[in-house]
């Protein structure tokens, strides 16, 4: 069994004028480990490779990258997942500034984020105990509360590519139906009304990249046709 | 909140809801047309005029006219905001298309209606 090869994305703006693939050559000693451990092997061949990492059980979302073309969790993606021909190209989650190597700016994808106000409003006068809901209500928030924002699914989409300052993206949009969709929030009209212009929803081409890539299996595309539903019932 | 005044209906609800009406007008007038065409193998002028002579067959034309516009409009405007960047190529644009669309859909009555 002959080492991985693997070729990653290396920049450093303080000292490359600009980014280039370094090769390395890793051996797993026929494992079929992590592509996060690997990165750790090649950490210590040199220790300047920058990534981010921390929980290395796909809770956190630190560690989402290009890997062999296809956006995932590093810590939670087997080599034979990926690996084709005994090769690994990684590269930075596509379309976000890099800051350095595998570590890209996030600016963008938390301001959309933050855009679509992830929090539940209420305006009625708090009860003395929990807002209570039926077991049918809460069901509607399952496949919507499990993100975790690593950013793969809105990294991979074309719309956001090209509109990161207007489309919000599908996981901003998956966390947006989260909210119109919770029976506890009084703001759906107003996040409704926030939405209906060209960009924000409605650049979705439901080319489903978003579902291909969610490393916890969510369904991003589906949440925005509700969205259109909702936005269309509401407005004729 | 975003805007667009470029936008068809100024609104991505409106845009959307316009963009999947006019498909379905327009694959209807497609799946017409290519069935009359091959029901009357032999057409003649006579029956080509015939057939646009009658009132619905203008008014199903005129409705997949002013569809194919606003398809159109709404389908590269939506092209042009994503890969034109620069605001007076994307400006430039917009305006030949918008200026197409208006002198196609003027054509497009003229031969229907004309003499």
């Amino acid at each position: 069994m002959s080492n991985l090869q693997v070729s990653i994305y290396r920049y450093n703006p303080e000292t490359d004028s600009a980014p280039y693939m370094q090769e390395f050559q890793v051996d797993t000693k026929g494992r079929d480990v992590m592509v996060l451990d690997v990165l750790h092997m090649m950490k210590e061949q040199d220790s300047g490779l920058a990534f981010r990492r921390s929980c290395r059980e796909g809770v956190c979302g630190s560690d989402g990258m290009n890997m062999n073309g296809k956006n995932g969790l590093a810590c939670i993606t087997p080599l034979s997942d990926v690996v084709k021909g005994n090769k690994l190209t990684l590269r930075p989650l596509p379309g976000l500034p890099v800051i350095r190597d595998m570590v890209v700016d996030m600016g963008l994808f938390y301001k959309q984020y933050e855009r679509i106000q992830p929090y539940l409003q209420n305006d009625t006068p708090a009860p003395a105990i929990e807002r209570l809901q039926s077991p049918e209500e809460r069901d509607k928030l399952d496949g919507l509360y499990e993100c975790i924002l690593c950013a793969c699914c809105s990294t991979s989409c074309p719309s956001f590519w090209w509109n990161p300052d207007k489309f919000v993206g599908p996981a901003g949009l998956l966390q947006s139906y989260r909210f119109l969709a919770d029976s506890r929030d009084t703001a759906t009209s107003e996040r409704l009304t926030d939405l209906e212009d060209p960009f924000s929803v409605f650049r979705c081409r439901g080319i489903m990249n978003c579902v291909a890539v969610c490393p916890k299996g969510l369904n991003p595309t589906r949440a925005i046709g509700k969205i259109r539903e909702m936005l269309l019932a509401d407005a004729t | 909140m975003v805007t667009n005044i470029t936008s068809f209906g100024r609104s991505g609800l409106s845009d959307w809801l316009m963009q999947r009406f006019s498909a379905v007008v327009l694959a209807l007038y497609t799946v017409f047309i290519v069935a009359y065409l091959l029901f009357n193998p032999n057409l003649d002028y006579y029956a080509w005029t015939a057939l646009f002579d009658q009132t619905w067959m203008r008014i199903f034309s005129l409705l997949a006219f002013i569809s194919v516009a606003a398809h159109a409009w709404i389908g590269l405007w939506t092209v042009t905001t994503d890969y034109l960047k620069s605001t007076f190529v994307r400006v430039g644009a917009q305006s030949l298309i918008i200026l197409a669309i208006f002198v196609y859909l003027v054509w497009g009555i003229q031969i229907l209606w004309g003499a």
